[in-house]
């Protein structure tokens, strides 16, 4: 198959789960669809060239980053979720529509931005860096607006699968550090996810509603 | 073995053995230990600077060195005040001194392992010169640092845990993000992409002038966004606050010497743009971002009702002053090194001082507290020293430092920078004096003849409101290990005046050595 169509097709399924993430008020389709994406993602650097498929290092690089975005975060999530026995975001700051306008402006932003930035590698897609651009501003839109302590976990997966994303954009020629670092980050997101912050608040609080978090204010 | 190497290993270890150690005693000798050990070999290494470690994965440098004998020392005063602090604290539930529940304590092996851990974290911070590495550590800082904040394990600490988490963790992402700019932008340096991002290399070797301006300026921008969400800079510092008030006082103590590493990682990356020839871009940023600081700390100085909280927002201001000095450059660059260090001692000492007052009055409201001046000389003497260093009165070093920054702004002719700057120091420095002498002398309504406090105000239970009680609440007696208490912020208070009266010419010369790494 052509890998510029299977890299297309990848950058497309980032897209969809964005907007899906954006609209989605159901805590286990946010899950699923940041798991999904994870994925995606994970996938990006094997059909991005040739020279990569071939290395032994950068396949099990993508083994690592599917099994811990595609089972144990899920599988974290959904344990908090157990817990803290909630099913549906309510009543987000910014409604689901206007999530989605703003989300959808932030990627034509995006195009704006990639437009100014010259990549290392002009080989590769023009559309990456817009769509990994739109993935960051997704999480960060989900961080902000959401009230769930679960959904801004959610919201940080998808910023570091942005930031991930454009990691693979400017990392052509394997700076292998720059790799090191995106796992390392995950590793931490799962120290964070477990952070037991969710498992306490829902014991300390009866819900994981981070807007009720408002004791300590100026 | 390399002293560099060993720096980091052995509060990791200690760390380690901290988990295992059943018996209290033992663990405490062991974190006092550590910590000396820890700035002896600091000290060794500034004598003999050790060789640097596989290709600058670890290296010592005159900022470095800086950042490490800060964060070295002030672990010292930590841990030095962490004794009798545990062994006040009690085991089990107890009651809660604002509102009605009980809470309980993390078990004190995991605080003291996770204070060894951060420890070894920060270490490495000031120890790499490869930017990937420094992410890293600061990265790590933010895990084992917050086992400490969750110490009194209720509803308000675990909300400043949970602030602590999200915002930091963005921010760290940002910096990421930042280093990733900066890795795009060495494509057309000797080596290509897989050059490794370390300073010998950049600077040392005169790659940084192949970099591409675009994504530098991109990778400037996100890791002082980044890295500035730690060092505390406004627009993100909100989970500091909440933070300090609601950590016991030694982590608040090592929490200000880890704005000092968030730090480093800025001045880091603003070495890189000096060297490609970005330093006015650079500088007029940090500029901002000092001055921004600076104006929302002062706003939130003047109606604080809260001394933690002040105490925070001091150090927000703090650390615009020491960012707003690397920006301006000249002479400025060695004040702002030199008020770094200036800034961590008061402030160190000013939140330990805060914790006694608190373990005296059992409550953080300024109104509540009214004549310390008699019921705790010492305690008092301390505060209102602590008041005149961190507001840069002479003859404390702070007002050396400041001073050194306005002469810098203005030996530049930047006279509107130094209007700005002076006008915002005089602000806080009328809120603060709106605080601190009120909490030292009694009130002057009990002064006028008021009843004398009766033997139930001797267990003075503080409302939630924030009325202000009629006549000056009698704390409790001092509790045990109380004058060793007070052992830390003096050393501190001492150590101020002593630079601030007579500062070595040695110490001069190495503040004047570090500022050229940066201007």
């Amino acid at each position: 198959m052509n890998t510029f169509l299977t890299f297309d097709l990848l950058l497309v399924l980032l897209v969809l789960t964005n907007l899906l993430l954006l609209v989605s008020s159901r805590l286990v389709t946010c899950i699923r669809t940041v798991a999904a994406q994870g994925v995606a993602l994970a996938l990006l650097p094997l059909v991005l060239g040739h020279d990569q498929v071939a290395t032994i290092a950068g396949a099990l690089l993508a083994l690592t980053v599917v099994l811990l975005k595609g089972a144990v975060f899920p599988w974290l999530l959904f344990r908090a979720l157990r817990v803290a026995h909630v099913k549906r975001e309510i009543e987000p700051y910014v409604s689901y529509t206007v999530s989605l306008l703003i989300g959808i402006l932030t990627l034509f932003a995006g195009y704006g931005i990639a437009a100014r930035l010259p990549l290392p590698d002009p080989g590769i897609s023009p559309h990456l860096v817009p769509v990994a651009i739109f993935t960051m501003m997704t999480g960060l839109l989900l961080l902000i607006t959401r009230r769930k302590a679960l959904t801004q976990v959610v919201g940080y997966l998808a910023l570091e699968n942005g930031i991930y994303t454009f990691g693979v954009a400017v990392a052509r020629d394997g700076s292998p550090w720059l790799v090191e670092l995106g796992v390392l980050l995950d590793i931490f997101v799962a120290v964070f996810v477990m952070g037991i912050a969710i498992f306490h608040i829902s014991r300390e609080f009866d819900h994981i509603d981070a807007d009720q978090l408002t004791a300590l204010k100026d | 073995m390399n002293l560099l190497l060993l720096l980091i290993l052995i509060p990791a270890a200690a760390g380690l053995a901290a988990f295992a150690i059943g018996p209290d005693r033992p663990r405490r000798i062991l974190l006092l230990a550590t910590a000396a050990l820890h700035v002896f070999i600091t000290g060794t290494a500034a004598w003999h600077r050790p060789p640097p470690l596989g290709n600058g994965w670890l290296a010592l440098d005159d900022l470095g060195l800086l950042f490490l004998a800060i964060t070295s020392l002030l672990f010292l005063a930590a841990a030095l005040y962490a004794v009798p602090y545990l062994a006040h604290e009690k085991p089990g539930a107890q009651a809660d001194r604002t509102e009605p529940f009980l809470f309980v304590n993390a078990p004190e092996a995991t605080f003291t392992g996770c204070l060894l851990f951060f420890l070894a974290t920060m270490t490495l911070v000031c120890l790499t010169q490869r930017l990937g590495l420094l992410w890293v550590g600061l990265e790590a800082t933010t895990l084992t640092s917050a086992p400490l904040i969750y110490y009194h394990r209720h509803h308000r600490s675990l909300e400043a845990l949970w602030k602590y988490l999200v915002i930091c963790s963005v921010g760290i992402a940002l910096a990421l993000l930042g280093n990733f700019c900066l890795s795009a932008a060495t494509v057309q340096t000797p080596g290509g992409a897989a050059a490794p991002l370390a300073l010998y290399g950049l600077i040392g070797q005169g790659h940084a002038g192949a970099l591409q301006p675009a994504w530098l300026k991109a990778a400037f921008i996100f890791i002082l966004v980044g890295y500035g969400t730690k060092a505390g800079l406004a627009p993100l510092h909100a989970w500091m606050p909440d933070t300090y008030s609601e950590a016991p006082a030694l982590v608040a103590l090592l929490s200000g010497a880890l704005l000092n590493c968030a730090l480093l990682g800025i001045l880091r990356a603003f070495q890189v743009c000096l060297a490609a020839d970005l330093g006015a871009f650079a500088r007029d940023l940090l500029v901002l971002f000092g001055l921004f600081s600076m104006a929302v700390a002062a706003v939130f100085l003047l109606r604080q009702r809260n001394y933690p909280r002040m105490l925070a927002y001091s150090s927000i201001e703090h650390m615009g002053i020491i960012t707003l000095g690397v920006g301006l450059g000249g002479i400025a660059t060695a004040g702002a090194l030199f008020h770094a260090l200036n800034h961590s001692l008061a402030k160190a000492m000013l939140f330990l001082v805060a914790g006694n007052i608190l373990t005296l009055y059992q409550t953080k409201e300024i109104a509540a507290v009214r004549g310390l001046g008699r019921a705790a000389p010492v305690t008092a003497a301390l505060w209102l020293a602590g008041f005149f260093a961190i507001t840069g009165a002479p003859p404390f070093a702070t007002f050396l430092s400041e001073l050194q920054i306005l002469l810098g702004a203005l030996s530049l002719d930047r006279w509107g920078v130094a209007a700005l700057y002076l006008g915002l120091l005089a602000a806080i420095f009328i809120g603060m004096l709106d605080v601190f002498p009120r909490m030292v002398w009694p009130d002057p309504v009990r002064r006028g003849g008021g009843a004398p406090p009766v033997a139930g105000t001797l267990n003075f239970e503080p409302s939630a409101d924030t009325a202000v009680p009629d006549g000056s609440p009698t704390p409790p007696p001092e509790p045990r290990h109380y004058a060793w208490r007070l052992l830390p912020p003096c050393l501190l208070a001492a150590a101020l005046l002593v630079l601030g009266l007579a500062m070595p010419p040695a110490l001069a010369q190495f503040f004047e050595r570090c500022g050229m790494l940066i201007r």
